[in-house]
């Protein structure tokens, strides 16, 4: 449960990424699977080769930014559909991964990563045993709260980050080319440049998402990646649908809750004793069909008998609430 | 301010489809010129409007604005010029954003985006004062989202949003026709008010003739992708709806054809 947690925060950073392309800019983007995993081996690569982790970690949000804007080009540019841009770039960087690694797994067991720094430096400043005091009353101690923490940190800076730059002139500006592109043209903003730029950003903490993740399990695959976009997409329906997405401060918590959320729900699940670890990607699909079905067979049901009510009412003869209309209102 | 120079257009060309919406069009707007526009169906506004924004590009011809040819810029960087207002509500906001945040971003239409608060302490401030003057109480509604409001609100919005930057042009096509009578007056309303406060340089599609007649110091009505006739100053305010048809009748021998045309209001 701990580690779910864990693993759900840096899951977060790719989820925020996700909102970004599927929310805010109201574009599909499937190049999540290929530019995760480029984010794992970029890092990988580099920390293999003797690279300061940090570093290695900031050249995969590059190498991510990279891939997104190559296809926000695709789109823009080159006039192709938002699903076939992003399958035709996740399945060129599937081939750009391998060139990366030179094979199709890198471990990373006996290297020096972000997550082993931190945790060495968490424990010479003596910080678990404080904390474990504070939870003592649970009786639960982890082996360390430095990936916790320092990952809580991470998913927050870019929350903050991302909360700061739509709030911009510039961000509104990409918050209005999702909601109604025609429009911004005609208020002299760009919209091929907002959408090359917000995939770029988007791919760029989808990358970075992959980096840790790497850096956390210990190694680097090629197949790493795949349905990662489903995983970010049931992090942010399971988010909005827990916590609400009335504004975009609120729409980004929802998301790091939501990542979280879903790696809980994935470790119940393959504590059932029928599910195995292959199972975890139809389970993924599944949260994600009813997350999608489930409100909006809701929404009918109430649209039904909130029209059976009326219908009873005419009936009845009553007056139908809210005929009465305000003729001055505009 | 604004010159049109022998602008052509077809759509479909060489196929079974093909249509000449503008057949060389000239036309010229001094500043401050408020020209209303009328025209039977596919009579080739909406697509004359399009060009002038640069939404769709000429066959041939030119757009000049402020005396500098703009033909050959993009939508985007000819928006720095014009203010727009569409037919359909929908259109002109962002639904999902709030009012000050669709506010701001048309603040932004003439000076460039940068990585700066986009709605700030003074902006809201100013926002509210200009809110105010549309009289809808939309200035209390600041933080409320633009799919909240009603089609009357979303059009009165638009025309503010178009025009408080004080666009070189402003093209207005048919932005009331959705609107029902009471709000289409009322948005009819606030136009004229807004276009002569700002002595803004307008171009106005409309349907209802009577209005077409009424506002404006100029007046032109097309047909069949021409301007087939055009009134100015006196001429103009001597014209009635019953004179706009008898001249449509002579110049093309046929009646005004046009499902929606309002002959009065
Ligand atoms: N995108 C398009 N493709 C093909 N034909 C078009 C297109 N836009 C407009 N037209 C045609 O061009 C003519 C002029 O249309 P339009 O400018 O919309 O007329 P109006 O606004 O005066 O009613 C019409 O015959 C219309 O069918
Ligand atoms: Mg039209």
């Amino acid at each position: 449960m701990f580690s779910s947690v864990e693993a759900g925060l840096i899951y977060a950073v790719m989820a925020l990424g996700v909102y970004l392309s599927f929310r805010i800019l109201d574009f599909p983007d499937l190049t999540v699977d290929g530019s995760f995993v480029t984010g794992a081996s970029v890092a990988a690569v580099l920390i293999v080769n003797g690279a300061n982790p940090f570093a290695a970690s900031a050249a995969a949000l590059l190498a991510g930014f990279a891939a997104g804007v190559l296809t926000g080009l695709l789109h823009t540019k080159g006039k192709i559909n938002p699903l076939l841009s992003g399958i035709l770039m996740m399945i060129a960087l599937y081939s750009i991964n391998l060139r990366i690694m030179g094979k199709s797994n890198v471990p990373l067991l006996q290297q020096e990563t972000v997550i082993t720094k931190i945790t060495a430096a968490w424990r010479q400043a003596g910080l678990d045993a404080a904390l474990n005091r504070l939870v003592s009353f649970t009786g639960f101690a982890p082996r360390t709260w430095a990936v916790l923490v320092s990952m809580a940190i991470v998913a927050l800076m870019v929350k903050g980050l991302l909360d700061w730059l739509l709030k911009t002139e510039v961000g509104i500006a990409l918050r209005a080319t999702g909601d109604n592109k025609p429009m911004v043209a005609s208020f002299s903003a760009n919209t091929d440049w907002l959408i090359v730029f917000g995939l770029g950003l988007s791919n760029a903490l989808v990358a970075l998402s992959g980096a840790l993740v790497a850096q956390y399990g210990g190694f680097s695959d090629v197949g790493m990646g795949i349905g990662m976009i489903v995983i970010g997409l049931a992090s942010v329906i399971i988010g909005e649908a827990l916590f609400g997405a009335r504004s975009v401060a609120r729409a980004t918590w929802a998301v790091i809750g939501g990542a979280i959320v879903y790696r809980l729900i994935l470790a119940l699940a393959l504590r059932v004793e029928f599910l195995e670890t292959g199972d975890v990607k139809l389970i993924t699909a599944l949260i994600v069909m009813m997350a999608l079905v489930v409100p909006n067979t809701l929404a009918a049901q109430k649209e039904r008998q909130r029209k059976k009510r009326r219908v009873r009412q005419l009936e009845r003869g009553e007056t139908v609430a809210g005929a009465e209309t305000n003729y001055k209102s505009v | 301010m604004l010159e049109l120079k022998r602008i052509t257009k077809v759509f479909n060309e060489g196929t079974a489809d093909e249509k000449i919406a503008l057949r060389g069009i000239d036309l010229t707007l001094a500043p401050g010129d408020f020209v209303t526009v009328i025209g039977s169906n596919g009579a080739g506004k909406s697509t004359l409007m399009n060009i002038i924004s640069g939404r769709l590009s000429p066959d041939t011809g030119e757009v000049w604005i402020n005396g500098r040819d703009v033909t050959a810029l993009k939508e985007h960087a000819r928006a720095r010029y014009i203010g727009r207002v569409f037919q359909d509500p929908m259109a002109g906001t962002a639904p999902h954003m709030t009012i000050e945040e669709n506010l701001a971003l048309a603040y932004n239409r003439t000076k460039r985006r940068t990585l700066s608060l986009g709605v700030t302490k003074q902006k809201r401030e100013w926002f509210r004062e200009t809110l105010r003057t549309l009289h809808l109480g939309l200035e209390d509604r600041l933080a409320a989202k633009v799919g909240l409001l009603s089609g009357g609100e979303r059009q009165a919005l638009s025309l503010l949003m178009a025009t408080f930057t004080k666009p070189d042009v402003l093209l207005l096509d048919e932005h009331t026709a959705a609107l029902d009578p009471a709000r289409a007056e009322l948005v009819t309303e606030l136009t004229k008010q807004i276009v002569e406060q700002h002595r803004l340089t307008t171009l106005m599609v409309t349907h209802n003739m009577e209005q077409a007649i009424r506002l404006g110091n100029r007046l032109i009505m097309m047909d069949g992708g021409q301007i087939i006739f055009a009134a100015e100053g006196k001429e103009k305010e001597e014209l009635t709806v019953e004179r706009l048809l008898e001249a449509f009748q002579r110049i093309r021998g046929s009646q005004f054809a046009s499902d929606r045309a309002v002959l009065s209001s």
